[in-house]
């Protein structure tokens, strides 16, 4: 009833071929970006902008650019984490060794460092598909997280291997308070978000999506697979990267090797599958549920009166967090974007279901 | 499909309100009495939870004991909150998040029971102007008070720790001159933790002449087939256990499987409690590793426990386990603590609850002579305790303890050579400051 596109009449191949081409949707995004930008940093707590909602955004912009590489592009990579300490290591020492640059700079730099690392790993993709390409990309990892524990270089030297960030200074804002680093973090994000979303509705994005669904058939009509592949890769290191570089300088400030282990890289893998692969907004949905849940479960038992120890509290986290991973892929293995989906499929017939 | 899917959006919506509602209550709550907030960051599951458990349950236990015994710090009762961390870094970051703003005066300050989260947090704490205090672990360099304002080594980092471990080597070996040309191994957990004491050592090779090898260990440690292997092909004369949870009690009894002899083999302080050779038992027979000044047993303080907080129910782990090594330094920590509130209370005024700003002074002007340790009942655990401005750690005393196959064997007690280890300490501190643009405070500007 409300929820319908009755009477929005298409005049233009413009207004049809539009990000969001009902008007509602629109409303509802304008509605989101509005309270985003100014309802969150007014009512947020520091606690919840610096321990939920910054780590869920930078993640969220890795799972986009993971998602691109598996869920447009077809092509499994369990190597994320690793581009994503490219990224972060890359502008440890951007910031380090040549303090005048902007940090927008420093971002994109380290952003385009991680592509290139990541086209330079993506080439075996090339040969090989499936699971042996997520094996040849965990090799990635493995080198990566050895040459950021073992090159002294790259951490200047520290002792313990772990390195720490300087202030972030940008056209004389120093982004420092949580809601400065806040706004970064969601500017960016809306930026790589359209972009990504733009691309994936490209010629390009069409190649991956056509090379993902059968790569033969795509050289066939014409895609060359070697630039879908490596466009893929690079797309989805270039996010991977700035992404790290966010979460080393905005998150963590200062870091150790293993802050991009594989245990990231599986997080970010499961993030995209309970997301939704080949989606978007599943990528959103997948960095909440990941970074989101958790923290809430373990808040709940307290919250809701509950009095358990702390050990306690962390195996039930754990088991309801297992639980519900189990329960959402059992109700919809495509993902939650697509429970999503079928929910406003459902608003759009309401209240008369055929 | 439908009516599950509108069940389960129910639920959820019920669950985010109770949440908000709750959560509103208890902030009010505390913010009536004169309360001190104490945040506690632990881990009772994971990997490490052998090691970290009876650590937590000392660190509540002795807050326990001070609002029983003596009603608090002069009349100001402790609270606390524990938070499980799972030694993860980005959950202990969350941690710190969710309990700093507890109490009415925010968290007293933090004990971060790893080096990882302590690296973290090392960004944070002094724009929220919490301290963090790290007894025997963290950053070696912040040692130097000037540019480390808000960290706080306490009785010891791993410079002093490798330090005295080489020093023991020496005596073993009668004098320094006799470490020419040996080879000295050090097997460590690859994490920032095992790294640190790496510059001491190599700085002790080029010194006395010995050959430094070293072998790094994934964590968490379980699988050390190749490190041993490794052992066996290079022969040194010592090896270095730096690790911390399974890897300790793995590396013992692959040591044994190796035939490496234990006596051999020198820990350090986070490899030498029970929980790493009880299950090696016979097999760990002559192993020894550092203690921070004290190992396992029952002192003054231990005894009280076991009267106001054990006997009345309140004990928060299991009876036997008050007095072994971890479950001791964990009361040491939170003595610590606790002194610091109640110096600062000395300066800035009794029976008030204090800021982290105020219990930073507190830290850096401790003094804990003899006396004082004696009332505290850790006359036999500790010598005096003295920081300045200049020296956040305070002492730096070791002691080395064997394991004899039943029980840890207190033996000599040695103090880190600081003519070493303080000249790389300053200019460790000094490249800190210099990549972060910090200005170190001066003997002028220490007192504000």
């Amino acid at each position: 009833m409300l929820y319908r596109e009755n009477g929005q009449f298409k005049t233009s191949y413009a207004a049809d071929q539009q990000l969001l081409p009902i008007a509602q949707d629109r409303w509802f995004m304008m509605a989101l970006v509005a309270c985003s930008l100014i309802a969150v940093p007014l009512l947020a707590s520091d606690y919840a902008l610096r321990a939920l909602i910054i780590p869920f955004l930078i993640l969220t912009i890795a799972a986009i650019g993971l998602n691109i590489l598996v869920g447009y592009c077809g092509q499994i990579s369990v190597g994320s984490a690793a581009f994503m300490g490219v990224g972060a290591y890359l502008a440890y020492n951007l910031t380090l060794r040549v303090p005048q640059l902007n940090f927008l700079v420093v971002l994109v730099l380290s952003g385009l460092g991680a592509a290139l690392v990541g086209i330079a790993f993506g080439i075996p993709s090339l040969r090989i598909k499936g699971l042996y390409l997520a094996v040849a990309t965990l090799a990635a990892q493995f080198f990566l997280d050895w040459a950021f524990a073992r090159v002294r270089w790259l951490t200047a030297d520290s002792p313990s291997g772990s390195v720490s960030t300087r202030s972030i200074q940008m056209l004389g804002w120093t982004v420092e308070r949580p809601v400065d680093k806040y706004l970064l973090v969601l500017g960016l994000l809306c930026i790589l978000t359209l972009a990504a979303k733009n691309l994936t509705r490209s010629h390009i994005g069409r190649a991956w999506m056509a090379t993902r669904d059968m790569d033969v058939a795509a050289d066939v009509i014409g895609v060359r697979p070697l630039s879908a592949k490596l466009s893929a890769f690079a797309v989805s290191s270039f996010y991977a990267g700035v992404a790290g570089a966010l979460w080393g300088f905005v998150h963590l400030g200062s870091w150790e090797p293993a802050a991009f282990s594989v245990t990231m890289s599986f997080n970010l893998l499961f993030m995209i599958i309970i997301g939704g692969l080949g989606s978007m907004v599943g990528s959103f949905f997948g960095a909440a549920f990941f970074v989101l849940l958790p923290v809430l479960l373990n808040r709940a038992p307290a919250s809701l009166g509950i009095e358990l120890s702390t050990a306690m509290k962390s195996h039930v986290e754990a088991m309801i967090f297992g639980g519900l991973i189990v329960l959402f892929l059992a109700i919809e293995p495509r993902g939650l974007a697509r429970l999503w989906a079928i929910g406003k499929e459902k608003l759009r017939i309401w209240p008369f279901p055929h | 499909m439908r009516t599950t899917m509108q069940n389960w959006i129910g639920w959820i919506a019920t669950a985010a309100c109770a949440c908000g509602l709750a959560t509103t209550a208890a902030a009010e709550d505390a913010k009536a009495a004169a309360e001190q907030f104490i945040p506690l960051l632990v881990y009772r599951t994971g990997p490490y939870a052998p090691n970290g458990t009876p650590w937590a349950n000392a660190k509540q236990d002795y807050i326990k004991l001070i609002n029983a015994r003596d009603g608090g710090v002069n009349g100001v009762k402790l609270t606390y909150e524990e938070c499980e961390t799972e030694y993860k870094t980005d959950r202990g970051v969350e941690c710190y998040e969710r309990l700093k703003g507890k109490g009415p005066t925010g968290a007293a300050l933090f004990d971060p029971q790893s080096t990882g989260i302590t690296f973290a947090l090392t960004e944070r704490a002094p724009v929220d102007k919490i301290p963090l205090i790290t007894v025997g672990y963290g950053r070696s360099e912040s040692q130097d008070g000037q540019v480390f304002m808000w960290n706080f080594p306490l009785l010891g980092t791993y410079w002093t720790a490798a330090d005295v471990l080489v020093q023991h080597i020496a005596k073993k070996e009668g004098g320094f001159d006799k470490l020419k040309g040996k080879k000295i191994a050090l097997v460590f957990h690859d994490s920032p933790f095992g790294k640190e004491p790496i510059p001491l050592l190599e700085e002790h090779a080029k010194l006395h002449g010995f050959e430094l090898i070293k072998i790094p260990v994934t964590a968490p440690g379980v699988e050390q087939k190749s490190v041993w292997l490794q052992v066996r092909q290079q022969r040194p004369d010592y090896v270095l256990l730096w690790g911390w949870g399974v890897m300790n009690s793995t590396a013992l009894k692959e040591a044994q499987a190796t035939a490496f002899p234990r006596d051999r083999m020198l820990g350090v302080w986070w490899s030498g409690a029970e929980p790493d050779v009880k299950d090696v038992g016979e097999g760990a027979k002559g192993y020894s590793a550092l203690t921070i000044q004290y190992g396992a047993g029952l002192s003054k303080v231990q005894k009280d426990i076991l009267k106001y907080v054990h006997d009345k129910g309140q004990g928060t782990g299991p009876r036997e386990e008050v007095g072994t090594v971890l479950y001791n330094r964990g009361l040491l920590i939170q003595m610590l603590s606790v002194e610091a509130v109640r110096r600062a209370q000395e300066h800035f005024g009794k029976g008030k609850p204090m800021t982290g700003e105020q219990i930073r002074w507190g830290l850096e002007n401790l003094t804990l002579d003899q006396k004082k340790l004696d009332a505290l009942g850790f006359g036999e655990m500790l010598k005096p305790v003295a920081t300045s401005c200049a020296d956040h750690v305070g002492a730096s005393y070791a002691r080395i303890q064997t394991w004899d196959g039943s029980r840890w064997v207190p033996g000599d007690l040695y103090e880190a050579n600081q003519q070493m280890i303080a000249p790389m300490v300053h200019s460790a501190a000094a490249a800190y400051a210099a990549s972060k643009n910090i200005t170190a405070r001066t003997a002028q500007t220490c007192q504000s």
